[in-house]
């Protein structure tokens, strides 16, 4: 600001806000150490829901849960994010122990769980606001992250004004606006038309390229699974145990109808048909 | 469309007071029981001319909109004790449910007993008819928010009164503002009810001057007011509320 522009020269336009600087470290390592869940039901016998789960996710990694309905995904996303514990055994962030859900770790839901009475902009502002970031930085970072999933244009609308695709960008945004180190996904994209999932794949896997935050994503879609994480994790029907777990070394961005992404999710399938015939067995059975 | 419904309006009251005035005019009945259109638009002007109404308007007025705050923080603090603790949901919730089936007039003979015949006693009544409504709404509504958007506020971050505050309460809104109109409704009917026993100089009390003094044009006067004052409340605060809110959430538009 010190020097005059030069006469006749155009002042440089930014559009593109700057990336917001970082509040937390973004070395968030979770460890799920012999957890053990179980739950009472109604008609009286314990249900285990997770059975001796261990498992360690690295900071920056895409890990995607798979396995049929029933077998304890949410309820596993659920104890990272600390809204419930465990029975037995500990769920650890940087070997400490989750006391509780904290804005370091951020749930994404099949329904989005977009606050109605806010608009886009408001809504993506939530969580930075109750945390008390200042007013002109959490403006800017909404700009920011409304330009990531490239709804801009759409900061003043109301959600019911939007599409089921879009609802789920704004909760993306949403939860990122609040610089989380890990991103929960419960089966975020379940409810979507094909096309619409396709396309937030690319973006899901561009945001976290260039986000590196660590996301734990849930599905019950083995393509979809395979075409996002660097590993894939198979869980048994209930009681939910860790079956196998894939490592998916192919080269980003991936195609969802890529020949190795096809062939590795036929492997997991495979695998998983007993679960799927145990869980369906239980669900007409009753 | 819209001047559609309204010449439909027109021409429906055109015929109502039609046949009104030739009722009167056929004289079945002595003025003293169905008095003229005329008779009722000449107590009105005389009443607007004398003061006496705009008197009763703003007393009537004052009187239920203090009532109906009362009530309506009084229910605010039910409504929360009651949908954070189990035990007052399951005490105090059950009596608030079966007292509100109670007609608000029967506060009125403990009202008067307790205050004697003066303000107090009114306000009791309107406390009394509108506040169970109001509460019982509060709690309701609190219910009706769907499990994902706490999950979500607590997610984010907010908690305790940040969490109410900025979340159920937003949340609830929607049922929150048809309890609210309810409760109004109730504490405007409490209100002319309890005006009409005890002598007060507001409406109901108008409407009682003209009953001891045989003077059927004034109550049918009043009567009006009370009519287009209530209407007119829902019309302009209330449904304009629910109108935004509404569009706001895209719920369906309330007519």
């Amino acid at each position: 600001m010190s020097t005059l522009p030069q006469p006749g020269a155009a002042e440089p336009l930014r559009i593109v806000p700057t990336a917001p600087r970082r509040h937390t470290p973004h070395t968030a390592n979770i460890a799920l150490v012999g957890v053990e869940q179980s739950f009472t039901t109604r008609q009286g016998p314990r249900l285990l829901a997770l059975d001796n789960i261990n498992l360690d996710i690295a900071a920056g990694e895409f890990v995607c849960i798979v396995g049929p309905s029933g077998c304890g995904k949410t309820s596993l996303l659920s104890l990272i994010a600390g809204l419930s514990f465990p029975s037995r055994g500990e769920v650890q962030l940087n070997t400490r122990p989750i006391t509780g859900p904290g804005t370091d770790r951020i749930l994404i839901f099949q329904e989005h769980g977009l606050f109605p009475w806010l608009t886009v902009g408001q809504n993506v502002e939530f969580g930075m606001k109750m945390k008390g970031v200042p007013r002109p930085e959490r403006r800017q970072r909404v700009k920011y992250y409304l330009q990531l999933v490239k709804l801009s244009q759409f900061e003043n609308s109301y959600v019911h004004q939007l599409s089921g695709g879009m609802r789920q960008r704004v909760a993306i945004a949403r939860a990122l606006a609040t610089d989380p180190a890990i991103l929960l996904m419960d089966e975020p994209f379940a409810a979507l038309d094909a096309q619409t999932r396709d396309m937030l794949h690319d973006e899901l896997e561009r945001i976290w390229l260039e986000t590196r935050c660590t996301i734990v994503f849930v599905t019950h879609n083995i393509r979809e699974s395979v075409r996002l994480g660097d590993r894939v994790v198979l869980m048994t029907y209930r009681p939910g145990r860790i079956k196998a777990e894939f490592k998916v070394d192919m080269p980003r961005p991936r195609q969802i109808e890529d020949n190795n992404v096809a062939q590795l999710s036929a492997r997991i399938l495979n695998e998983m048909r007993a679960e799927i015939d145990k869980s369906v067995q239980a669900e007409f059975s009753r | 469309m819209r001047l559609d419904k309204l010449a439909k309006n027109i021409l429906f009251y055109a015929v109502i007071l039609g046949v009104w005035y030739g009722i009167a005019r056929s004289h079945i009945w002595p003025p003293y029981l169905v008095p003229a259109p005329g008779d009722v638009y000449t107590a009105l002007h005389d009443g607007f001319k004398d003061g006496s109404i705009w008197i009763g308007i703003r007393i009537s007025m004052q009187r239920v909109v203090l009532g109906y705050l009362a009530s309506v923080v009084l229910g605010f603090f039910l409504g929360l004790g009651i949908s954070t603790s189990t035990f007052l949901e399951d005490t105090l919730g059950r009596l608030l449910t079966s007292l509100q089936s109670l007609p608000s007039i029967c506060w009125l003979p403990l009202a008067i007993l307790w205050f004697g015949l003066t303000d107090k006693a009114i306000y009791f009544v309107i406390i009394m008819g509108s506040l169970f409504s109001i509460t019982m709404s509060m709690e309701s509504s609190r219910a009706a928010i769907p499990r994902i958007i706490p999950m979500a506020g607590r997610n984010l971050g907010a908690k305790g009164l940040k969490l109410f505050w900025y979340v159920l309460l937003p949340a609830s809104l929607p049922h929150l503002i048809s309890g609210l109109k309810q409760g109004w409704a109730f504490a405007w009917r409490a209100l002319i009810s309890a005006e009409m026993i005890i002598i007060s100089l507001g409406l109901g009390q108008l409407l009682m001057t003209g009953r001891d003094l045989n003077d059927m044009s004034q109550v049918v006067a009043i009567l009006l007011i009370i009519l287009v004052l209530g209407w007119a409340i829902d019309a302009l605060v209330f449904r304009t509320i629910e109108r935004k809110v509404a569009r706001r959430w895209g719920l369906s538009v309330p007519a």
